[in-house]
Order: structure tokens, then C-alpha cells, then sequence
């Protein structure tokens, strides 16, 4: 457990690294613009690429810590109800419900906001058929759930193939940075945004009884928790929460893994602390890798989800390797 | 005042098999109970009953005169603790953090565990003799100490009504001695209720009063130890031959 100081601190610094990629995300790309112009053009003074900040690289910056934060609270979320370290807020097939949607957009020919529609309503399909055939007699054990999960992904992904493979080659690139995470489709950024400041401010109650819930249903419900009740409103939240990220900006792996575990490496396995932590966490690590993704290679683009998983993995095992010590 | 617990008219099933019919027990303070029965009788499945962690097919079980759909899981976490027979960790934690979780129940919503709080789960932990260990990762646990730890959570929970599924797991003879010690002085200085699965009946003579021995065919038969635990009684419960020997004023059944 940690203390209040200390839970302070830790939040102050990830706090910080979030302001800094930030900057980061605002001053750098094609054309590089001073930090100081970059306050400037936030404060809206009429600065020289005041536009390209303020309306291009700040909805995608918010963007990407929209999802980060999105995708790190859903999966620290997700091991905690699957009580498994190994979930992820895709293992449930929420992704793969919102990649056959999309997919099918793209197919069809649909603009920005008929594909977000349907990944969005395929994310909830995904999430509405794993529940119920996993709830199916009440008795609803995590193993039950994880298989029909993978299992349901697993569909998802045989309908994704077969899509790739009969699209036209012009919507292949399309329908590729979609599933692996892109996010100059994004578009506006405040839904993802107020998304995730409501799942945190709901989650955030039930912490301890996550702490619990961590240990085992029965000695969660022992000790006082409702396990039921937490467990349906958890899944809700952490389902929504994933359909909300792939919506709006694919399937972007990595993040909703790695985040959680590198958050517990540094500080612990404390609920209250966590999931406040892995959403700043999670959130810097795709703004970072965003600008990476658009600027590495510029004037060419990569697809974020790329970004994630080469940053990501070594600082995970370096943590990994300090921590056995 | 009512009763710590009471079962009435209760009936346990698990997998098709019936544990009981029309159980009837009612334990005052400071009372102490055993559970016995062979192997997959449903001696764990009664007691999460008792518990509230299942429902029964029929019957009610109370708490200080209420059920435990009337308390709420929040209110029964004050009134009775229950001990797992097995603990696995899915996730690091140190085993001072893991004995805080006992304190979940008198904490609210927004509160964090106050320095009041560390120094009941610390006083757990050192009498369990694990007060060395407080910021080892329960992961690296040995069977018993983990088992031990279970214990320290269990007693910084403070319920008046200890349900303990296989305390003696893992331990070794001079735990396993400590931690009945340990339970019968909360029984008698505390007048904490206790009901506990055992497997050797000499233990469940010397320290509860009395015995419910689970058939694993439907019949219980409840009553004191001194009468109800005879040599053949307990040889026909386990299907296997007992002598009763006496030593020092202690009964002990040795398997022929």
C-alpha cells in the first residue's frame, strides 16, 4: 500500500511526462515549430503555423492520450476481473468485433463516420455475444469467459482474413493501418477524451474492491465485496472503454498489456494508485509513439501500433530484468 | 442475544451429491466446532455455505440472527471470517499489504488503511510468527507460511466467527499446535464462535466442543465430542478401521 505522499509523487511525475509529450507532440513533425511559438498558439496569439498546432497536431496529440490512457485502464482493468497478468483489453474479442466492422466500412466504401460506427457497433457486438455465452447458466468462472473470448477474437479474425483477402488491392493499405493502429483518422478527440475521464471517475470507487477481486472471487466476496455486481459493472466499463480506443483509432496492440505491468513494476499492484497511473502511463506512451510514427520516416507515416510495441518492449524487459534482482 | 450462526433445516448439494438434509445448528459465542469426513464428502462445500459463499438448495443460514442477503456482503465481512483452503496469487504483493486486505470491511469507500490499521494487520503477522517477513512478495511463499498468512488476514479481519476450511493445511506440527492455540484462546478470551474443517480427530477432541461429522451420503450427526467421537463411529465415517488411545487425559484414533 502505497502512502499519499508517495502516490502523489508518482502520479506528479507521470503527470509531467504526459505534459512532455505533449510538447513533444506539438512542436515536432514536418515542419518543426519552437516551444515557445507552441505556448503561443495554444494561448491562441496569431503566431506562424499557429494552425498546423492548434488544428492538426493537437487533436491528434489529444487523440493518442485519449487512447493510451483508453487502452492502459482497459487492460489493467481486464486482469484484474480475468485475474490473469496475460489479458489484455482485446482478449475478449472487443477488437476483433470492431476490426470486422471496420473492415466491412472500408470494404463498402463508407466515410470516417460510417466506419467508426460500425467498428463501434461490432466492438459492442463482440462484447454483448462474449457476455452472454459466457453468463449463459449464471455460473460465470474467468476461464469460461477467457475462452469464449479468445474464441469469439478468433472468429473475428477468420472474418477479418477473409475480408483482407477479397478486398481490392487500392483499400489494402486502408483496411492494414486500421488493424494495426493508426491514428491520422482519428478525428475529433473529445469523445475519447470524456470517455476516459467517466471510466476513471467510475472505476476509481471500487479500487480497493479491485485489490480484492485481484485474490480470488471467493476471498473478494469473504472480506466484504459484492463480486457479482463489481464484476458486471467492471466488464461493462473496461468493454466500453476498448470499443471507444479501437473506434477511434484501430487496434493499436500493445499498449493495454505492457502499460499495466510496467505501472505495477514501478509502484505496485494497489488499484487506487494503478489505474489512476497506467491512464497517464498509457496515455504519454502512445503521444510519444505517435510522434514517432509521424515523424521517422516523414514525410511517409507508420502505423502507431508499430511504435507502441518497439518502445514498449524494451523498457518492459529492462524493467523486467532490474526488478529480478 | 441470537446466535454467531445458525443453520436451519439446511440442505447442501454439490455436483449431484447430497452433503446434508435438514442441518440444524445454532453456535453461541465462544463456542468451537469440527468438521469431519472423508475426502469430497462436502465438508469445504458446507462451510462456504455457512459462509454465505454459495446458496443452500434449501433451508437458511444466519448471522446473528439474520441472513445474509439481509447484512449485504459488507456487514457478514464483520460478522464472520472465513479461511480458503487454497490461496493462489495472480499478482505480486507484499504479505503486509496482503494481511491489510482484512481491514477492508471497516474501511470506507474513500478511506485508505490508517496507521491503526497496520498495526492490527503488524500484530497479526507476529502471531503467526511471519512478522519477519512483512515486505516479502507472498509469491515467494512456502505452503505454509502462505497458509499462515491467510491466517494473520484472517485475524486482522476480526470477526466475531472464524469458519476455517483446513487451518492445518500446509503446517507444520508445532503450527499447527501454535494455531489452534491461537484460536482457542480467541474462543475463549474473546468468545469468538469457531467452526473448522479437520482430518485428524484427536485435534477436533482437544479443541472444539463439538463435532459434525459429514457422512458424504446426506446423514450428519452433530453433538459433543466426548460422546459422539468413539473409535467405531469414526472408523465407519472414515471407512477405515480406528483404535482410540489415551494418553495424558487425551484421546487420539490411530488407524488400525
Amino acid at each position: 500500500m502505497p502512502s499519499h505522499r508517495r502516490a502523489a509523487l508518482v502520479l506528479a511525475v507521470l503527470a509531467l511526462l504526459g505534459a512532455a509529450s505533449f510538447s513533444a507532440a506539438l512542436a515536432v513533425g514536418s515542419i518543426a515549430v519552437p516551444f515557445s511559438d507552441v505556448a503561443a498558439a495554444l494561448l491562441g496569439e496569431p503566431v506562424d503555423n499557429a494552425a498546423i498546432v492548434r488544428e492538426l497536431r493537437l487533436p491528434r496529440a489529444l487523440a493518442g492520450f485519449a487512447c493510451g490512457g483508453l487502452l492502459a485502464l482497459a487492460g489493467a482493468l481486464m486482469q484484474v476481473l480475468l485475474r490473469n497478468p496475460l489479458a489484455d483489453p482485446y482478449v475478449l474479442g472487443i477488437s476483433g468485433g470492431a476490426g470486422v466492422g471496420a473492415m466491412f466500412a472500408i470494404l463498402l466504401g463508407l466515410s470516417a463516420a460510417g466506419l467508426n460506427f460500425l467498428a463501434f457497433a461490432g466492438a459492442l457486438s463482440a462484447m454483448l455475444i462474449v457476455f452472454g455465452l459466457a453468463h449463459g447458466d449464471g455460473a460465470w468462472t474467468q476461464t469460461r469467459l477467457l475462452l469464449t473470448g479468445v474464441i469469439v477474437a478468433a472468429g473475428c479474425g477468420a472474418l477479418i482474413a477473409l475480408m483482407l483477402s477479397i478486398a481490392p488491392e487500392h483499400k489494402l493499405r486502408g483496411m492494414l493501418f486500421w488493424l494495426m493502429g493508426d491514428l491520422s483518422q482519428s478525428g475529433t478527440p473529445w469523445i475519447a477524451l470524456a470517455v476516459l475521464v467517466a471510466a476513471l471517475v467510475a472505476s476509481l470507487p471500487f479500487a480497493r474492491e479491485l485489490n480484492l477481486l485481484a485474490r480470488g472471487h471467493d476471498t473478494a466476496q469473504s472480506l466484504g465485496v459484492d463480486v457479482r455486481r463489481l464484476r458486471y459493472s467492471i466488464y461493462a466499463i473496461a468493454s466500453l472503454v476498448t470499443a471507444m480506443a479501437v473506434t477511434s483509432a484501430g487496434s493499436i496492440g500493445f499498449v493495454g498489456l505492457i502499460v499495466p505491468h510496467l505501472v505495477r513494476l514501478a509502484i505496485g499492484n494497489d488499484q487506487r494508485l494503478l489505474l489512476p497511473a497506467s491512464v497517464l502511463a498509457g496515455g504519454a506512451l502512445l503521444t510519444f509513439a505517435d510522434t514517432l510514427a509521424r515523424t521517422v520516416i516523414a514525410p511517409q507515416q507508420l502505423p502507431v501500433g508499430v511504435l507502441t510495441a518497439l518502445i514498449g518492449v524494451p523498457v518492459f524487459l529492462f524493467l523486467l530484468a532490474r526488478h529480478r534482482q | 442475544m441470537s446466535a454467531l450462526l445458525e443453520a436451519h433445516d439446511l440442505a447442501v448439494s454439490v455436483g449431484g451429491h447430497v452433503v446434508c438434509r435438514d442441518l440444524n445448528l445454532s453456535l453461541a459465542a465462544g463456542e468451537r466446532v469440527a468438521i469431519l469426513g472423508r475426502n469430497g464428502a462436502g465438508k469445504s462445500t458446507l462451510l462456504s455455505v455457512l459462509a454465505g459463499l454459495r446458496t443452500a438448495d434449501a433451508g437458511e443460514v444466519r448471522l446473528g440472527g439474520e441472513t445474509y442477503a439481509a447484512l449485504g456482503p459488507r456487514i457478514a465481512a464483520k460478522r464472520r471470517g472465513w479461511l480458503a483452503q487454497r490461496h493462489s496469487d495472480a499478482f505480486a504483493s507484499t504479505v503486509l499489504e496482503t494481511a491489510l486486505t482484512g481491514r477492508h470491511p471497516h474501511l470506507g469507500r474513500w478511506d485508505w488503511e490508517s496507521k491503526r490499521d497496520t498495526e492490527i494487520a503488524r500484530g497479526a503477522l507476529k502471531a503467526v510468527g511471519l512478522a519477519e517477513l512483512e515486505e516479502r512478495d507472498v509469491q515467494t511463499l512456502s505452503g505454509g507460511e502462505r497458509q499462515r498468512l491467510a491466517i494473520a488476514t484472517l485475524l486482522t479481519q476480526a470477526a466475531p466467527l472464524y469458519l476455517l476450511d483446513e487451518p492445518l493445511a500446509h503446517l507444520d506440527l508445532n503450527h499447527q499446535i501454535a494455531i489452534l492455540n491461537l484460536f482457542a484462546g480467541a474462543a475463549q478470551d474473546c468468545h469468538a464462535g469457531l467452526v473448522m474443517v479437520l482430518h485428524e480427530p484427536g485435534l477436533a477432541d482437544r479443541y472444539c466442543d463439538r463435532a459434525l461429522l459429514v457422512h458424504g451420503d446426506g446423514r450428519c450427526e452433530l453433538g459433543a465430542c466426548r460422546e459422539l467421537l468413539t473409535a467405531e463411529r469414526l472408523g465407519s465415517l472414515y471407512g477405515h478401521p480406528l483404535k482410540e488411545v489415551v494418553s495424558d487425559d487425551r484421546r487420539w484414533f490411530i488407524p488400525v
